[in-house]
Formats: structure tokens, sequence, C-alpha cells
């Protein structure tokens, strides 16, 4: 029989508030085996930690339960508590009486009813608890960032400077991402493309960092410390190590008609393109849905221009293998497709634009050369309308929108209104608003700045509809503080899309089994404490990726990750965790279905030598071998005999919670 | 009555026993009465008196490979449906290929001597089997009454999936065609009730259960080294009807033990005693997976993994049950 121990944490008010704790510490005393039991304000303090350590040694305990926040939390400190008390750790259970009870309950009667049942599951558990002893797995000592722009650049570096190893992989012909395709950025106006084209330099210069422009993840396997990823590096059609950048096949390619992605599709490439001026790598692409050579056969021009002889129409995907002990998610961000907002005419007017396509039409590397000029007949725009949160804070229209607010919109709205004042004085700027949410150094003062000094009208209202008529666009407003209907007849229409992330996130994760939001932004292992690390070891977050974030926050949280990531690799081997599968040999009838379903090839077969009363028989029977095995516990699931039982959460274990539950 | 004839089959038995290639045959033999036919093993050419073929040769007997390989290399006959069992014992690694010579035997569906005695009467003594009629002669009529062989099919037979064999070394006949069946249809008539009728319905059936083990002994998806029920420290042990929810435990244990690597074979429902047609809660397991996952056949070829055992990205997500989704978009 064990001794055992239940310690009943308050956490403050947060459980004691809901659940009568002294009452649980109570009924906890009659529960066999319970020896101690007692209730504590914060468990997790030096005082509260030193309050078990002493009740270990005072009753001998041998397994303790501790009522509290989620294992998720404290477990990890917990067990050390008790280790260092001199009992296995993983003779500790933890119930979960906060988040599962005190703050899912608000009547303390009904709170009280179901932490003492917890704490009986627990206990039950801990019965049937045995000492276990964690092996040791090495660290592949190489770092994986997924997606090259600002977040992956800065991530990328900070862990090539440390000194190991990193790939990017961008799945663009190059990298820098939606930053490169700003013109300038809030709230200090540098240009873009001078802070970042160094940045994307530096990470091509730099030995320890590999890029795989083009290229996309096909596979993830693996865990901490030893990632599999097999990376697909598409077809360009242009031998990267040969193409010089030097554009005689992009002057001479007679497809001139693809529209730029690069500029929103405002103007035209040709099929054999490099991305923009400052790309990098400054490779070629040949695109197969446009070349004819591809398409046809019929052409080849690009391929006789070129004297380094790059261009290579026989070119297939090809796949990479590689391993890596840490993976940073940088996956970023796509502002939402405006298809269903037909109020504001986005899809019938080319002069009703996003607030990105804005951006390129201010870049004097853009389609009209930096001329702010209106899309339909190349002139210059008198009149402005911004439309604010388009698609964000949506109120049961999620049909249509988020429900997030997009966050970067407010800022980058006044940049484009201030900007357009300060370069043409003569036209008038309206930018309509919910709320204008400027928190941030140096922002409100920005925005301020755009009302007081280059007398933006900011008026708050929401625009109903958007007409053209006649060359002009009729906005249809309400102004909701002076409490009236505008009707204003703009030359352009800014419309501040909301974002979304990236349309490759969600497979990702998937294959991460890193979890997500319901909007599909990766979820961090704690928002504030941990807030750069995904649930899954070794899986770290950077950047729009889990949530909207502008350039100075990607830029500290893709550091702060190279930091996680660096702190990872600097450690030659990783205590594994002992709670692994185990096959009782006896009752395996040697079917695969956990050699199957086991992600990461922990499970093998041999013919084993039974003992059995009619003699000696060979069988096939499963082993697993515990310095691969994770515990993710597919295999108990799957085995059809229940021969395979995951040590630290046995079938016997969790039976015997479900029917202390029930009981 | 069959078409390929017993003389066909025992031919063929012969020439592999007396040539040495298999040193054992798997075949059925007659039990007491003409429809009491059961599986049986002959190790030699004279034992082979008592085989038999006919519209009663139901059972399947893959099952029997997994004993017998271990001591002889085994003649078996197997029809169409049968072929799947032995697939999918294959792809389980259950016993060795090469100690199987696999005769596929062609199948005109076979008799349900239930429904047979719902035709004919109790007391049966013979049953003779001519063409596409039965003649059964009872101990309580002078005349033999004369039944539509294809009004006393085996539910699985009437809904046959397939009459092409999906293993063999050799047919006895021409490779037979896939069949289209509408076995679905029953299991869609109990999705069509409400919750409160079908519980009904099951608690009905269930309630009957005498814990016999038939189906379980049948199956041949059931060939753990030590079954559940049968090991006390599985915790599933002794579910037996001491209560109504325990005797439903047992066959949904059952179900969900054989999920993804049930072929449909339909042994469970036709040697239970208690009539129980225990078939459809496995059939409606397939109809599910079917649709979440893609139209997948458990043994129709070895080493394919059930779509329970394998992951695609484009796999539903498990929240789509419990969405109340529209299973068969």
């Amino acid at each position: 029989m064990q001794r055992i121990g239940v310690f009943v944490c308050w956490c403050g008010s947060n459980i004691a508030g809901t659940v009568d704790v002294q009452a649980v510490s109570d009924a906890l005393k009659n529960e066999p085996g319970v020896v101690f039991s007692t209730d504590y304000q914060y468990m997790c303090s030096k005082t509260g930690q030193d309050l078990i350590q002493d009740a270990i040694k005072a009753h001998d305990l041998t397994g303790v339960v501790i009522c509290s926040c989620s294992p998720r939390m404290h477990e990890a400190t917990f067990r050390k508590t008790v280790a260092a008390a001199g009992l296995n750790p993983y003779m500790l259970e933890v119930a979960n009486i906060r988040e599962q009870c005190s703050w899912v309950h608000k009547d303390i009667k009904t709170g009280t009813q179901k932490a003492i049942v917890l704490a009986r599951a627990a206990i039950a558990k801990v019965h049937l608890n045995a000492p276990l002893t964690p092996g040791e797995t090495p660290v592949t000592k190489r770092a994986l960032v997924i997606g090259g722009g600002i977040a992956g650049i800065q991530a990328a570096l900070d862990i090539a400077e440390a000194g190991f190893p990193v790939d990017i992989v961008e799945k663009k012909p190059t990298i820098g991402g939606k930053m490169a395709q700003l013109d300038k950025t809030f709230p200090t106006l540098d240009c873009a493309a001078c802070i970042l084209t160094p940045k994307m330099v530096d990470a091509a210069q730099n030995e320890n960092i590999r890029i795989f422009s083009y290229s996309e993840i096909a596979g993830i396997s693996g865990f901490v410390g030893n990632f599999s990823v097999q990376i697909k590096r598409k077809a360009r059609f242009v031998n990267e190590d040969l193409c010089t950048g030097c554009g005689a096949c992009v002057e001479k390619c007679p497809m001139k008609k693809v529209p730029n992605e690069f500029n929103l599709g405002m103007d035209n490439r040709s099929a054999v393109y490099i991305p923009f001026a400052q790309a990098v790598p400054k490779v070629a692409v040949i695109d197969p849905d446009a070349c004819n050579m591809l398409k046809n056969g019929k052409c080849g021009l690009c391929a006789k221009v070129c004297t380094a002889g790059a261009i290579d129409y026989k070119q297939r995907d090809e796949y990479i293998d590689e391993k890596y002990g840490a993976v940073v998610v940088a996956t970023g961000f796509e502002p939402i497709s405006l298809q269903k907002f037909d109020e504001y005419a986005y899809n019938s007017s080319k002069d009703v634009i996003t607030s990105l396509e804005f951006e390129r039409l201010t870049n004097a590397a853009g389609p009209t050369a930096g001329k702010l000029l209106r899309p339909s007949d190349g002139k210059h725009p008198e009149k402005i309308v911004f439309v604010q949160c388009v698609g964000s804070r949506c109120d049961g229209c999620s049909e249509k929108g988020k429900p997030y607010c997009s966050k970067i919109c407010c800022m980058y709205t006044a940049k484009h209104a201030m900007l357009t004042r300060d370069k043409y004085p003569d036209t008038e700027v309206y930018v309509f608003y919910i709320d204008v949410r400027t928190p941030g150094k140096n922002f409100d003062e920005f925005y301020r700045r755009a009302v007081e000094e280059y007398g933006v009208h900011y008026i708050k209202g929401a625009v109903g509809k958007v007409t053209p008529e006649n060359g002009k666009l009729l906005v249809q407003a309400s102004d909701l503080i002076d409490n009236k209907q505008l009707l204003i007849d703009a030359d352009l229409v800014v419309l501040a899309a909301a974002i979304e992330p990236d349309k490759s996130a969600r497979p990702l994760a998937t294959q991460l089994t890193a979890s997500m939001d319901t909007n599909d932004f990766f979820t961090e292992a704690h928002p504030k404490l941990r807030p750069v690390e995904s649930p899954t070891a070794g899986v770290f977050l950077a950047g729009a990726c889990k949530g909207p974030k502008d350039i100075p926050e990607t830029v500290s949280e893709a550091s702060a990750a190279a930091a996680k990531v660096i702190g990872l690799l600097v450690k030659n081997k990783l205590t594994g965790n002992p709670c692994v599968a185990s096959v009782d040999a006896l009752l395996c009838s040697g079917c695969s279905a956990c050699q199957n379903v086991c992600p990461y090839g922990a499970i093998t077969y041999e013919e084993k030598e039974f003992r059995m009363p009619d003699g000696v028989k060979m069988r096939r029977a499963a082993s697993v071998n515990p310095a691969v095995c994770q515990g993710c516990g597919c295999c108990t699931v799957a085995c059809p005999s229940g021969a395979a039982d995951l040590l630290g959460f046995t079938n016997r274990q969790i039976m015997a919670e479900v029917d202390a539950i029930c009981r | 009555m069959q078409k390929m004839t017993r003389e066909a089959l025992l031919e063929k038995a012969r020439e592999l026993l007396s040539s040495g290639k298999v040193s054992a045959v798997l075949g059925w033999k007659k039990g007491e009465f003409d429809y009491d036919v059961t599986p049986a093993v002959f190790d030699s050419v004279d034992a082979l008196e008592d085989f038999v073929w006919g519209d009663f040769c139901g059972a399947n007997l893959s099952k029997y490979l997994i004993k017998e390989t271990k001591k002889h290399r085994v003649l078996v006959f197997l029809k169409p449906c049968d072929t799947y069992s032995m697939n999918q014992l294959l792809t389980e690694h259950r016993f060795e290929r090469e100690q199987v010579h696999a005769v596929g035997v062609p199948c005109d569906g076979m008799a349900d001597i239930n429904l047979l005695r719902r035709k004919a009467g109790e007391g049966i003594v013979s049953v003779d089997s001519i063409g596409e009629e039965i003649k059964v002669e009872t101990l309580y009529s002078d005349e033999p009454v004369i039944i539509d062989r294809r009004e006393v099919l085996l539910e699985r037979c009437v809904n046959c999936k397939s009459k092409k064999h999906a293993a063999f070394d050799e047919l006895l006949s021409d490779a037979g065609e896939d069949s289209s069946s509408d076995r679905f249809q029953d299991v869609e008539k109990l999705e069509s009730m409400t919750p409160d009728e079908r519980f009904e319905f099951w608690q009905n059936e269930l309630s009957r259960c005498i814990r016999c083990n038939a189906c379980r002994d049948v199956c041949p998806a059931c060939t753990c080294e030590t079954c559940v029920f049968n090991n006390p420290s599985s915790g599933a042990e002794n579910k037996a009807p001491v209560n109504s929810f325990e005797e439903q435990m047992f066959h949904i244990i059952r179900a969900f033990h054989v999920a993804g690597r049930c072929t449909d074979c339909g042994e469970c429902a036709r040697v239970c005693p208690e009539h129980i047609p225990l078939h459809l809660i496995n059939r409606k397991i397939i109809k599910d997976m079917n649709a979440f996952y893609g139209v997948f056949q458990a043994g129709a070829e070895v080493g394919a993994k059930s779509p329970l055992l394998d992951y695609t990205v484009s796999d539903i997500e498990p929240g789509a049950v419990f969405d109340g989704r529209d299973h068969d978009a």
C-alpha cells in the first residue's frame, strides 16, 4: 500500500475562490492510502514546496498528489520538489483543480465536489504508479527556420551568429517576405528596403545559413532534438549555382504579360523573372504556367541568351532530407481576400485597392515608380478615402471577416495618410475608423502628427457603400461624432484588409503536431511566460504566424525564438521522457499495427522465444526502443490485443482513474 | 446447388496430398445432419471420404490457417469472400504465406439453415440441393418441401461483396467479378432511427446474448494470443451479461477491436445461436470509415494499411463526428 500525501493549493483566490480547499483536503484524508492531507495558499512557492518536502520526510510518503493548476503549468516544478525530498519524480500526480475546476465553475459546492472527484482519480492513479527513470537522447545541432520573411531572417541570423548551422525554407523564389513589399515603415519612416535588404544579404552571405528558396516542407517527423525533415525544392528551371542574376533572359523573354505577384498584379512580368531587383538569391525563375518552352516546347530564347548556361528546362522538383534539432515557424501572414466585400466595390473598380497595393503604388520600385497614380487612368488622385478594419473586428459576420483586430492597420494607415499629405499637400485624405489603436513606442505621437500636423481628416464611422460613378468613387459613410451621413466623391479608396495566417500554416501545424487556435494562428506554450514556444517541444514561433504583429514585435520575437533555439542546441543530450511505451510480448500477436502507427519508428519486430505449457514456441513479437519512443501512446490504442501500454499512463492506471471518478 | 462439384475439389485435394505438396487439407465435413457442416482438417487421402462441398459450406476456413500452418503445409479451399480474411491475416503476420496453397472455389451463395427452418419447419432430417431448388424432408411431413434456394441464402450472400477471389494460388474456375451489393441498406435503416429507437433495437437484440463466445471464436479478426475477455489483468475480463450494460459492452468492445480489420465476412452473425445481427455493428463502422476516409475493404490486398492505422493530411478532423456534419458528404 502506498503512503500518499495530498496537497491542496489555493492558488491565491484562483482556486480558493470557487473551491472550498479545506473541505477538499479534509475529504481526501479518508481516501485509501492517504496518510497526510493539507492545503496551502501557494503550493508552488518556496514555502509551499518546503511544506511538501517536510511532509514527505515526516510521514514517510511514497506518493504525492498535488491539487493545483494544470500539470502543464507546474508538474515539472513539483516533480523537482519531490525528487529533492528523495521520492522518484514519477510518484507524483497533479489533479488539475484550477483550469478544469475552479475556473469553469461558479458555484462553490459544485467546484468543491468536482475537485474532490478529480483528486480521487489522481490518488487512484498514484496507487498504481511505479518509479520511472528517464533516458537521454542526442541533439542534432542544426536549426530549421520555416519562412524567409523578416522573422525568419532575423531568427536565422541570430542562430547562425551563435555558431549553429541553420536552414531557411522559403516557398517564394526570394526571401524578404511581406516587408520587402513595403515602402516606408512606421513610426520612424525608414524605407523598408534600406533596412531589410542588408539583412537579406547578411543571411545569404553567412556561412552558417543555407537558404532553400522556392521550396516547401514536404514532411516532418521526429521530436525535439531529432526532427527529420524533407524539403521539396521546386523546379525553377534555372540552375541556381550558375545563374548570375544578370537579367538577360528576363529582357529577352517574349512572354511579358504575366501578372506580377510582387506588385500584386498591378503590372506584368515576363515568364522568366527575378521577383525584384534586390531578391536573395538573385536568381531567375521560370514560371511553368506561362513559359511557352515548358508548355509546348516552342521558344527557348532565354537559354540562347544565357551566357552562364543556367537555363535548364528539364529541371525537376528535388527532395532533400535533413535532420534538425529545433524548428522555428515564421510563416507570417496574408491579407484576407476581399471577394466577399462587394460593398466597397473592390472587385468592380480598379481604384479601390488594398493597403498593401497602396504600398506598391508609393514604392519607388513599384509599378508607378513611386508616383501615386490611380490604377484606372494613371491620373493623380485628389481625394483619397482610407477605410479601416475591413474584415477585422467582425462581430457576427465571421463568415466574411475575422473576429480579431489586425493590429497593424491603424499605424500603416496613419503612415499612408501622412506620407500622402507630405508628398501631395493638395490631396485631401479621409480615414474612417472604428477606434484608433496606437499603443507602442512613439506610435500615438505618430498618429497625432498625421491629424495635427498633416491635416488628415479622421472620421469615426463606417463606410457603408462605395459606388463607382463617372470616374469617381462615391463613398457613403456615417460620421458618428457629428451624427451625420457623408457622401464623398473620392478618386481612390484604400481598404485596410484584415490579415490572416498564411495558408501553408495549417498543414504545417498538423505535420508538426503544433496546436493552433480557431483562426489558424499558432498557439504559444504559455501566452505570457513562454510566448515564442509552441506546446510541442522543439518547435518555436516567431512573428505573425501566431497573431497580427508589426515589424518591431516580429523582430524581437524572432530574436527571442533564436535565443530559445540556441539554448536547446548548446545541449549535447536531452533528458528523455520516461513515460514511454512497452509491449507485453506474451499478449502480442505480431500484427504490426503498432509499428504502422508509430511516428518515431521506435517499434521493431523480432522472433521471440516463448516458454509455454506445451513447449517452447517461436513467435513474432514487438519491442519498443525507449530511447526513440516519445510516449505519444498511438501504439497503445492501435494494438488490438492490449499488449502495448504506456508507462506512467498504463491502461490500468487510466481505468483506475475512471473508476474513481465513477465511484 | 453449387455449380462447382465436390468431385472437382476432391480431385484437387487428392492430387496435392498424394504429391506431397501439402500435408493437410482444410475443408468441410458433414455433421450429424446434412446442414451441419463444420470445418475440418484432412491429413490423408483416405480421410477425404468425409469431405463435403455444398450449400452449407458457409464456414470461412481462413482462421484455421493460423493453427494448421504451424504443423503442415496446407491446402485450403476458399470462397471469394473468405480470401479477404486470409489476406487480412497475412497483413497481420498471423502465418506464413508459403505454408498455404490457396485454391479458389467459386461460390453461388450459401444457404442459411435458419431461413430454411423458417420455411420448411422444424425437424429437418435431410436437405438436398438440386439446381436452384432445395428439397427438404422433415420428421413431420411425408412429402418433401421444395424451397427456392435464392430465398434462403445467408444475408452476406444476398449482399455478396465479391465473386472475385482477392488471393489464390489457383482457381478451380474462371475468375469471378466484383458484385455490387446494397450491404449498407440495413445500416441506413438503423441510422434513420431515433437514438431511442436504435437503443431499443439493440437492447432487444443484445439481450438475447448468452455469451457463448461463438462470434469471437469464429471471427477471423479475433486471433489475439490472449483474448482480453479471458485476461484477468485486462479489466475487461468477465464482461458477462451481469446486467444489460455489460452484455452490450462485450459486443461493443469486440466491434472496436475488429474495426478497420473486419472484412465483413459475416461469420459472427452466421454462427450466433441467438440470431443477433452482429454484422450490422461492424458494418456500421465500415460505413463510417468509408465516409470519413474513403472506401476501404479490409483484406483486399495484403499489407494495405487500414485508415485507422494510417494518417494522411486530408484525413477528416475528428471533430466532424461531433459537429453532426453529414457523414456522406
